[in-house]
């Protein structure tokens, strides 16, 4: 029999035909015009017109034609609910079929209707299918539960249907337990806190059990269902690994990953001196290998695994480079995957192979594939010392083929091996240079320039070269743009003489004619320090810049442990959190790997800890060097070195020591012009009389538009401000005092400081980092104490804070770790900020949304309060509330008792909703909060009592 | 999980679209054939995500396989779903083509409902499937038949059913294996490696235990150990011929005990009926490279090019290799090629840019060889021609990698059948994988 027939019937009327087809009597002929129907549904033709028809033919024996009407009405029945409920009947006595192949159907299809009344009628059939005595109605049901806690989440909680789901964790049968599993897995996933899958030793062992008995794709709900235990100690955590190995050897490739998942996350946990820890590792190599001779899709997942892997645990697939060589006919993403793992296994050992590979993947055809394998040679360079004039001369033959795209890619390379072995390879430069008019990519340009500017000295015609480009200087990019005006203001410095023009063209173009701030800032800068202090200037611009670091392209280490979690899933295919592309609460959970515990911890070696480690101890380091990376910015730095993570340490001990330079030069520059009034707005009107005659530019407006950023006081008050409170006492940070308070003002969330220098010496150099937190604030600008602190002086700063920052969840969710750094130190303190600053202006929710979103949050979420004490009376309350942008939507007299309904929303965009209860004359009122994310409910409460109460 | 599944012909349009979660909406269908189907680029990625919406994609023939969700899924699970979907249509209806696709298309909806529900993936055993859904209509099952089926369909042997019953127990071994290689122009082997399946079609009586062995070198070491007076004295003696292999890595199709394995090393199964993929392995030590190219590429002047390229066999003289062919790229730029064979026949294809010499048979320890002129067009094309690598196609019957069947038991307690009256076959070849030279 042939079924195409039924795509090609387009004629007019067709409907009208087939609805005369679907009342036919003939039951060969119903079953036709049922087919049409659903292809046409397939090609996207609106057949709903036809629904009651198609309904009617669901009354049958044949098993076919049902199945074809209930996918009709899986796709319709939302659309027309009320005639959908026509169907009911069928369902509730298919329900009842004593062929278990009928009822599961039923309680399937039943489950995909999302229409409200149809839910209700399935609540009594699945019951009964839950405890169906045949296995396969029972797994269907299971996975329906999920279906219907999709729908109406509550229903679900109200009818203990998921007490039933836990109870089939326990089933003979090892599909059931899988698929329920499964389903208990979801739903966990949208109630983050509830203890829903409660993971103890007992229920991971039937897991495991089940686990060797049930189908391929049981197997991978179990294993990513195990990923989310944490085990007691190293024991479990081993003999857990020890029943989940075997899984290594299945032939499905999904098996075997989330396998994979499960051990580097358990392994975790295990000694390293254990002698399983090493076995472990070993068994670990073949699988993953194994995996790239799948079909190229899954290998692309694979190789997209394998990068995260090979940064965790190196050790892992080092011996292992050969099988990462690129295939002549490998499709291009799975290419592109295998040579960035190439990159980071290079070592010494290999590097003379991984390198002649190279040479051959840049003669290719892909252009994509050939920048990435010239790149790849210029990060061997920078990673395998050895190797790096190898490499230099290898970039050097292909730079010779002309190329366009090569040769701008070798330049970008080169520029970097310049960067990290100096004063090696300049010779090159020449060759260099005659490759300029072919350059047209703004990162080749840049880097090109930054070469003429950081060697000026040795090319002879470095101020003809620079000029060429200054003739289209607005047409450039911004990187061009700064890396021009850094790279003339070198080139004068060290060849003062003939340059004095090119340098003032390009001051005024970089200042006046452009509207790009940095660039206007960055301008300025080199101008003042110019004119004021030639010698500072040079120190300044031509200080020895910091090298490079080897580590290239490295995931930064609490995204990387994140992913780990999350092996095989889509999270570590676009090697984002799952927050990033997961819409709604789902996901949004940040999974991290456990921490060590038990015998082996003291006698491990430092780095294991900060794999392993808790957040705030060894995060905060990381804090400071890259504070020093902005300022190294100054320092002409912004040529990333190719890594998007902080620096590793070795390279921190330098970067301080620019930090310092520019400090010191920054302050010899600003402090006379300031003669240490913390008034700066107004120190800067004299600013422009002190700049020579010979750079005359209208410098003022500028300079205050540089440094206005300090303001901000005497803002309309009406948010609640807690008191300044003392966060770091002198006694621990060598005299240094900071108190202070956090404000939202117009908008603006600020953290208010008051510095108080209690020590003998002059504290100057201030700046301020943040580690992340819950909600993902940051300072918005840099900490403005431009004047040094004197002994026994004060000052008030504020700082603008933003909320973009990166996030991590701390515990109390407002909890925030500082680092302060001057000229003395670094110093650490935690602070928590009121949650009240969060709250934003466009807070106040339609009545609409308010009550839908009321019913549509579950009652597990609600949590009450009582605000004891408290005597103002409703609309008081409300007003000052409101103050804090807590917004009442609603107000309600009940016998006596007022309810306001008020709507809250944060900076981050969640939603609480709170009902408040003031009862006349009684002092306590009582309060209930809903949201999403109930972790808040306490610091939101915590705010109104403080706002309520002053 | 997977929020639904769509079948797309070469052209973009639907032939399938089943959606199995509420947040997939119709766009979606839309959002793939524009971005991904009607892309002018090649295509970048399997995964493409398109407004927040992931796409997973495989292509058979021309036909268009997505599967497309909104969360954070298992996404190697999910390409092995595809991968499985297109197996069990074939087991079906035979290739995977349009006008196959149009023709069965209310099955295929069947078999989605079956196998994926709530986007979650259920028993895809095509086996187990065939009872109760086939082509041609519902059977009314009896009351047995229909427990038996839902309890093969979610019991620990699902892949096989009860009650199976052949006059002939009778089964098949193929060790089938490609062989792949890397080389260098010089002759120095820059990667190699095997990967070999062995695939088993058994008719088998009843629910048949099977014991598979093979000369596994950790195996035979611990036997070795075991036994190991005997074992030494057989040793000290000549070594008696006892090959081992090391098997780098293993995979099993999911009948096999995979603890059992793990903890003694021993393949232990009740196999479905008829073909099933029973193993899949991997080795790089020792590897018997069936044939040696030697290439030899000169260039005279800028528009003449000469190739010479010789061919070893290298195995017993006594086995004969088949269906040889050696490809030879040329540049795009070729006018005109001369080509000179001893053995078999050469073509130049100006559409594969390439030279195509085929030889039917070859011996072992034999040569041959081949030498082309090609006339090349002058361009003023800067880059040079990227010389593609000299690639080599084959078919020996031995297992490069040097694997042997020791032995495979069967027993069937409950039926008066034993190992020895089962007939038993097994089968070695050897094809070529990705079998280059650089030239």
């Amino acid at each position: 029999m042939t079924d195409s027939k039924y795509f090609t019937t387009t004629k007019k009327g067709e409907i009208f035909e087939l609805k005369a087809e679907l009342n036919s009597d003939k039951k060969e002929k119903k079953k036709e015009a049922v087919k049409k129907v659903i292809a046409s549904m397939t090609v996207g033709k609106d057949v709903s017109a036809l629904f009651p028809d198609v309904v009617n033919c669901m009354q049958t024996d044949n098993l076919e034609l049902k199945k074809l009407v209930y996918l009709y009405l899986m796709n319709y029945a939302k659309s027309q609910p009320d005639m959908a409920i026509m169907a009911v009947n069928t369902f509730v006595k298919d329900c009842e079929d004593a062929n278990p192949l009928i009822r599961a159907l039923a309680v399937r299809t039943m489950g995909c209707i999302r229409v409200d009344k149809i839910t209700e009628y399935l609540c009594e059939p699945l019951r009964k299918c839950l405890k169906d005595e045949d296995p396969y109605v029972r797994k269907t049901a299971a996975v329906c539960v999920a279906k219907l806690h999709d729908i109406n989440a509550q229903l679900v909680e109200d009818q203990g249907f998921l007490d039933t789901l836990k109870d089939l964790i326990s089933d003979s049968n090892p599909m059931v337990v899988a698929n329920a599993v499964a389903a208990l897995s979801e739903i966990a996933e949208s109630h983050p806190n509830s203890n829903l899958l409660d993971l103890n030793p007992q229920s991971i062992n039937k897991l495991l059990t089940a686990l060797n008995e049930c189908t391929e794709w049981g197997q991978i709900f179990i294993l990513d269902c195990l990923a989310n235990y944490t085990p007691r100690d190293d024991r479990e955590s081993q003999s857990i690994c020890e029943r989940v190995t075997p899984r290594l050897s299945h032939a499905n490739s999904a098996v075997v990953l989330s396998a994979v998942k499960v051990l580097m996350k358990f392994m975790e946990m295990l000694p390293k001196d254990l002698d399983y820890y090493g076995t472990l590792l070993k068994k670990l190599a073949p699988p993953l290998v194994t995996l790239l001779s799948a079909e190229p899709e899954l290998q692309y997942v694979a190789l997209r695994n394998i990068n995260l892997i090979v940064q965790k645990r190196p050790e892992i697939l080092k011996h292992e480079m050969k099988v990462f060589f690129v295939k002549y006919n490998d499709p291009i993403y799975v290419k592109l995957e295998k040579l960035d793992i190439m990159i980071r296994l290079a070592s010494q050992a290999n590097i003379a192979q991984v390198l002649a590979e190279l040479k051959e993947y840049a003669t290719e055809v892909d252009v994509d594939f050939v920048r990435k394998a010239v790149r790849a040679i210029g990060r061997c360079a920078i990673k395998v010392e050895q190797s790096a004039e190898r490499c230099v001369s290898t970039l050097l033959d292909l730079i010779q083929t002309k190329v366009n795209y090569v040769v701008q890619e070798a330049i970008v390379v080169i520029k970097d091996i310049f960067r990290k072995y100096p004063n090696k390879y300049e010779s090159v430069i020449a060759t260099l240079c005659e490759n300029l008019d072919s350059l047209d990519e703004p990162e080749a340009r840049a880097a090109m320039i930054w070469i003429v500017g950081e060697y000026a000295e040795r090319i002879d015609n470095a101020d003809e070269l620079l000029e060429s480009f200054l003739e289209g200087f607005h047409d450039e990019s911004t990187q061009v743009q700064l890396q021009l005006l850094t790279a003339i203001v070198k080139l004068f410095l060290k060849k003062p003489t003939e340059t004095q023009e090119l340098v003032q063209q390009v001051l005024s173009l970089a200042t006046q004619d452009s509207d790009n701030p940095d660039l206007r800032d960055r301008g300025y800068i080199y101008w003042r320090l110019l004119s004021t202090d030639p010698v500072a200037a040079k120190e300044v611009v031509l200080a020895e810049k910091p090298l490079i670091s080897e580590e290239t392209d490295l995931i930064e280490p609490t995204l990387l442990e994140e992913l780990i979690c999350h092996i095989g899933t889509l999270a570590s295919v676009y090697h984002k959190p799952p927050s990033a592309f997961v819409e709604g609460s789902r996901g949004v959970m940040h999974k991290r790997l456990p921490a060590r515990t038990g015998s082996g911890e003291s006698t491990e070696s430092p780095d294991v800890g900060t794999a392993a480690g808790g957040s705030a101890p060894e995060a905060a380091p990381s804090i400071i060097p890259s504070q020093g990376d902005l300022l190294g910015d100054l320092l002409n730095l912004d040529m990333a070195p190719p890594t998007t993570s902080g620096p590793p340490p070795p390279t921190t001990g330098m970067q301080m020591g620019g930090m310092d330079l520019l400090g010191g030069g920054l302050d010899s520059l600003l402090g006379g012009d300031l003669g240490g009034s913390p008034a700066m707005g107004a120190g800067f009107g004299a600013a422009p009389a002190v700049m020579p005659a010979s750079l005359n530019a209208p410098v003022g407006g500028g300079l205050g538009d540089l440094f206005d950023l300090g303001g901000g006081v005497g803002m309309p008050m009406g948010a609640y401000i807690p008191p300044k409170i003392v966060w770091l006492p002198a006694m621990k940070a060598k005299g240094l005092e900071i108190s202070g308070t956090f404000a939202r003002r117009a908008g603006v969330i600020q953290m208010e400081l008051i510095l108080t220098n209690k020590a003998m010496s002059i504290m100057t150099d201030f700046a301020i980092q943040f580690n992340r937190n819950s909600f993902g604030l940051a300072p918005a600008g840099p900490l403005q104490v431009l004047t040094p602190l004197g002994p026994n002086q004060t000052i008030e700063v504020s700082l603008p804070l933003s909320t973009v920052g990166p996030v991590m969840k701390m515990d109390p969710l407002n909890n925030l770790q500082v680092a302060v750094k001057n000229n003395i130190d670094v110093f650490y303190f935690s602070c928590q900020y009121p949650i009240s600053m969060l709250f934003v202006e466009d807070g106040k929710m339609e009545r609409q949304v308010f009550l839908a979103t009321w019913k549509d949050i579950p009652n597990d979420n609600e949590s009450q309060f009582q605000i004891k004490d408290c005597h103002l009376n409703s609309d008081a309350a409300s007003s000052k509330l409101q103050g804090s942008n807590i917004f009442t939507i609603a107000k309600r007299t009940v016998e006596g008792q007022d309810m306001l309904y008020m709507s809250i929303k944060l900076s981050n965009g969640i939603w609480v909703l709170a009902e408040l209860r003031v009862q006349a004359g009684n002092p306590n009122y009582t309060i209930s909060l809903k949201c999403r994310a109930p972790e808040v409910s306490q610091c939101v409460f915590q705010c109104y009592e403080a706002v309520l109460k002053n | 999980m997977i929020g639904g599944l769509f079948i797309y012909n070469h052209k973009g349009e639907v032939l399938i679209s089943r959606v199995y979660r509420d947040d997939i909406g119709r766009n979606a269908v839309d959002a793939f054939r524009v971005n991904v189907i009607h892309a002018r680029q090649q295509v970048r990625s399997p995964v493409t995500n398109i407004a927040r919406t992931s796409f997973f994609h495989v292509k058979r023939s021309n036909i268009w396989l997505a599967a497309v969700t909104k969360q954070n899924v298992n996404a190697a699970m999910v390409f092995e779903f595809l991968y499985k979907m297109c197996d069990v249509m074939t087991a079906y209806f035979g290739k995977i083509s349009e006008e196959n696709i149009k023709n069965n298309f209310v099955l295929i909806y069947e078999l989605l409902d079956e196998i994926l529900d709530f986007g979650y993936p259920q028993n895809s055993e095509t086996g187990a499937l065939k009872t109760f859904i086939t082509q041609t209509g519902i059977k009314s099952q009896s009351k047995e038949e229909q427990s038996q089926i839902t309890s093969q369909v979610t019991g620990q042997i699902g892949w096989r059913r009860e009650g199976i019953k052949y006059r002939r127990n009778e089964l098949f071994l193929d060790v089938l294996e490609s062989v792949n290689l890397l080389m260098s122009p010089q002759g120095q082997v820059l990667s190699a490696h095997v990967s070999g399946r062995v695939v088993m079609k058994s008719y088998l009586s009843g629910m048949p235990e099977c014991k598979f062995g093979m000369n596994d070198k950790i195996v035979i070491d611990k036997q070795g150990k075991g036994g190991a007076s005997e074992e030494a004295a057989g040793k000290s003696g000549g070594g008696g011929g006892k090959q081992s292999i090391a098997i780098d890595d293993c995979t099993f199709h999911q009948c096999v005990r995979l603890s059992k394995f793990d903890a003694e090393r021993s393949i232990s199964f009740i196999p479905p009926d008829g073909e099933c993929e029973l193993m899949r392995y991997r080795t790089t030590k020792d590897i018997i490279l069936p044939f040696r190219v030697i290439p030899l590429v000169r260039e005279v002047g800028r528009t003449k090019l000469e190739v010479k390229v010789v061919i070893k066999s290298n195995f017993k003289p006594s086995l004969l290799a088949q269906k040889i062919e050696v490809r030879i790229p040329t540049p795009l730029n070729t006018s005109g090629v001369q080509v000179i064979c001893m053995k078999g026949k050469a073509k130049y294809k100006a559409s594969e840019n390439a030279i195509v010499w085929k030889i039917k048979r070859m011996a072992g320890m034999k040569e041959s060889q081949i030498s082309a002129e090609i006339e090349l067009l002058p361009t003023n094309d800067k880059k040079k021609w990227a010389r593609p690598p000299i690639s080599m196609n084959f078919e020996v019957p031995f297992a490069p990698s040097g694997l042997k069947v020791r032995y495979l038991k069967v027993f069937e307690p409950k039926l008066n059948y034993s190992d020895h009256d089962v007939i038993k076959w097994v089968r070695y070849i050897g094809r070529s994988g990705i079998y280059e030279t650089r030239c």
